[in-house]
């Protein structure tokens, strides 16, 4: 396999892990959202409110930059990473 | 000044800027103690920030290509998420979301969930790939990854379509904030909306708006979340209102138990006047079904990362390591607005329901709310009214209304605020919808002048010719968007939610499968872009017209239809025609690899 094939291939690997945990925190939960809000989540509000107002949407921008640095792991270990820039 | 070094000098410059705004409210505040009048503050922030960001449209002047089409491609990654957060929070975010979450709670939600988790769908499906690539306009890359006109075409009628949508909505409302601190007719307000607006974009292009957008986000965000944290304090409710509210979201439980929701009468409703509701849904109970949640979200998030508005802000950064960081940048700035809409719906309807404050005027008598200063100018503005259905002579839950922009307008004044914090909403509102309009205008022309001019009709025109085509087009595109809104067919939020379900409908499996799969054609992508908006659009049009519908697609989440016809109509005629050349198919390898040149040239 190539140099580049083999750096798709763990992209692909964490796109799929990234879509993942988007997935659940987008879709998957809300599937049992009537359930949750029964349970007190952080700073006391119900949990699947807490959700919609601040949870999935605070594990939204983390995510993104976990992908980000995870990303140039990949990019840096082909040595596919551009130089001298950011 | 906007030179050489302005790049490296970013911070200060907009770091002055803030402290001078900040300054600016300050003095607004001291004139207010000594006398200046409510109007003349409105006139004095509306005026006072639009000047700023025509200054620095100027100064932003550019006559290269790559510095109007895409900012040089050198805004740092903070920056352009400030810029990119303004562009994306349009007035529908800043005067109207907080309002839908007061009326319909959890339901309405999906948008906050949808808003943003379609960030996640840009940083890893496409921006990345996209800043390789090197285009100026989303067309751009349709037409060079797929190849032939038509596709590059049919990319730009649904770019224009989903933009143009969206675009009234912003001058809409730039309209409505005119209209209302400038105190001049909605008809004409729209044209100075419109002026303001062109003032950003039309000399410097993308650089232009880039600059004014991040200036426009300082503005929205100081606006935002200076009177919830304000409102929250002054109420007792908490020092920092994202942690500390769970009390009063569990009292708004308790009193919705205690009031009840009671149904009001055909005849009653009939007086009330239109535009108007009242809390009629749970605040924070789980009041929709599991699909009709998960659909709007899931459209939402699909709308996000095909509208070219936002996509083209990632090619302004120097690298594609820059526009990845820049997504979460984006969502960040853009999560600090959205988690605080949910508390100030939380803040405003607890005040206003509360018997047991101050400002609750659910349980005094009719006559009694009827003489407070605030519901006479809000009642008068056409955007509370109060009418005793059942005799009784007090205020219930269900004979109270208000309009959802009167939550972010409104709750100020209702808790006591001064009013310098009802200019300063004001401002913030106009930034929102400026930035917005901004970036669609500015989309929808590069992609006629770029696309459909330079690269179909005249491909061997001038630099300077190219650039005076697209200026013209902003100007026409500005005036038929303005003139479309001053007929106010349609509410706000209604227009907004259809421009995502059109740029799904017809860009969004096209742009992914064009990055993730090789085998995807020209035949393909052609198929699915006429066809994902044909079947998309007759949905919309079906439903609208009476249709029922199936599947539980309603008109706001028809894009979940137009995308899933655009998938198998893309990948059913992908695979019966041939594939696609070696050239292309090596075009997408290199896409895949961050190094190396870009597929397009520098200036092309």
């Amino acid at each position: 396999m190539s140099k580049q094939e083999q750096h798709w291939g763990k992209s692909k690997a964490l796109l799929i892990m990234t879509l993942a945990i988007w997935f659940v925190f987008s879709i998957g939960i809300f599937l049992f959202g009537a359930e949750m809000n029964e349970v007190t989540g952080p700073f006391g509000y119900p949990l699947t409110y807490w959700f919609t107002c601040q949870g999935s949407l605070g594990i939204f921008v983390i995510l993104i930059f976990w992908f980000a640095n995870r990303q140039e792991k990949i990019d840096e270990e082909f040595g596919f990473s551009e130089r001298g820039d950011d | 000044m906007i030179k050489g070094n302005f790049i490296d000098n970013l911070p200060k410059v907009y770091g002055i800027y803030t402290g001078g705004f900040l300054g600016f409210i300050i003095i607004m505040s001291i004139a207010e103690q000594m006398g200046m009048t409510a109007k003349t503050i409105g006139i004095c922030f509306v005026a006072f920030t639009v000047a700023i960001y025509a200054i620095i449209g100027y100064l932003s002047r550019t006559a290269q290509a790559d510095a109007y089409y895409v900012a040089g491609r050198q805004v740092p990654t903070v920056f352009n998420g400030m810029a990119t957060a303004a562009d994306w929070m349009s007035g529908a975010s800043f005067v109207a979301m907080a309002g839908g979450i007061y009326f319909k709670g959890y339901g309405y939600m999906a948008l906050l969930v949808g808003w943003t988790g379609g960030y996640v769908l840009v940083a890893s499906l496409l921006a990345p790939y996209l800043r390789k690539f090197g285009c100026y306009t989303v067309p751009d890359f349709i037409g060079t990854r797929y190849g032939g006109n038509l596709t590059r075409f049919l990319a730009v009628v649904v770019l224009t379509v989903a933009s143009f949508t969206y675009v009234t909505a912003q001058i809409n409302a730039t309209g409505t904030i005119a209209s209302v601190a400038l105190d001049i007719p909605f008809q004409y307000a729209v044209y100075v909306g419109l002026v303001s607006i062109l003032l950003c974009s039309m000399l410097g292009g993308m650089r232009g708006v880039t600059w004014t957008q991040v200036a426009q986000y300082i503005v929205l965000i100081i606006a935002y979340l200076l009177p919830v944290f304000w409102i929250s304090n002054k109420m007792g409710a908490g020092f920092f209102p994202h942690f500390m509210l769970a009390d009063e979201v569990a009292r708004i439980g308790e009193l919705e138990q205690q009031f009840g929701f009671v149904a009001n009468s055909k005849e009653n409703l009939a007086l009330v006047p239109k535009g108007l509701a009242g809390i009629t849904k749970a605040h924070s109970a789980v009041n929709a079904t599991p699909w009709a949640f998960i659909s709007l979200a899931l459209a939402m998030m699909m709308g996000t990362a095909s509208l070219p508005h936002v996509m083209m802000r990632y090619f302004t950064t120097p690298s594609v390591k820059a526009a990845r960081k820049s997504v979460g940048w984006s969502l960040f700035f853009i999560f600090l607005l959205y988690s605080s809409a949910p508390m100030l719906a939380t803040l405003s309807k607890l005040s206003l329901i509360d018997p047991s404050l101050p400002t609750g005027i659910i349980g005094k008598s009719i006559a009694e709310v009827q003489s407070i200063d605030w519901y006479q100018n809000w009642n008068q503005a056409n955007l509370m009214f109060v009418s005793d259905f059942n005799g009784n002579g007090t205020l219930e839950l269900n004979e109270f209304f208000m309009g959802g922009k009167a939550v972010v307008l409104a709750t100020p004044e209702i808790a006591g605020l001064p009013y310098v914090i009802s200019g300063l909403v004001a401002a913030g509102g106009m930034a929102a919808a400026m930035s917005t309009a901004d970036g669609l205008i500015l989309a929808i022309a590069n992609a006629i002048s770029h696309d459909v001019y330079y690269k179909i009709i005249d491909p061997k025109a001038e630099t300077a010719k190219r650039l005076v085509v697209a200026r013209v087009l902003l100007v026409v595109i500005g005036f038929a968007g303005a003139t479309i809104a001053a007929m106010e067919i349609q509410g706000i939020l209604g227009s907004v939610i259809w421009a995502f379900d059109f740029a799904m409908s017809g860009l969004f499996f096209p742009l992914v499968l064009g990055v993730w799969w090789k085998r995807a054609n020209r035949e393909g992508a052609i198929a699915g872009m006429a066809l994902g908006l044909i079947s998309g659009a007759g949905y919309l049009i079906w439903v609208r017209n009476g249709g029922s519908g199936f599947l539980g697609i309603t008109q706001l989440t028809f894009g979940i239809f137009g995308s899933a016809v655009s998938l198998v109509s893309m990948v059913v005629v992908s695979l019966i025609t041939s594939e696609p050349s070696a050239a292309t198919q090596k075009m997408v390898d290199e896409v895949r690899v961050p190094s190396g040149k870009s597929i397009l040239g520098k200036q092309h």
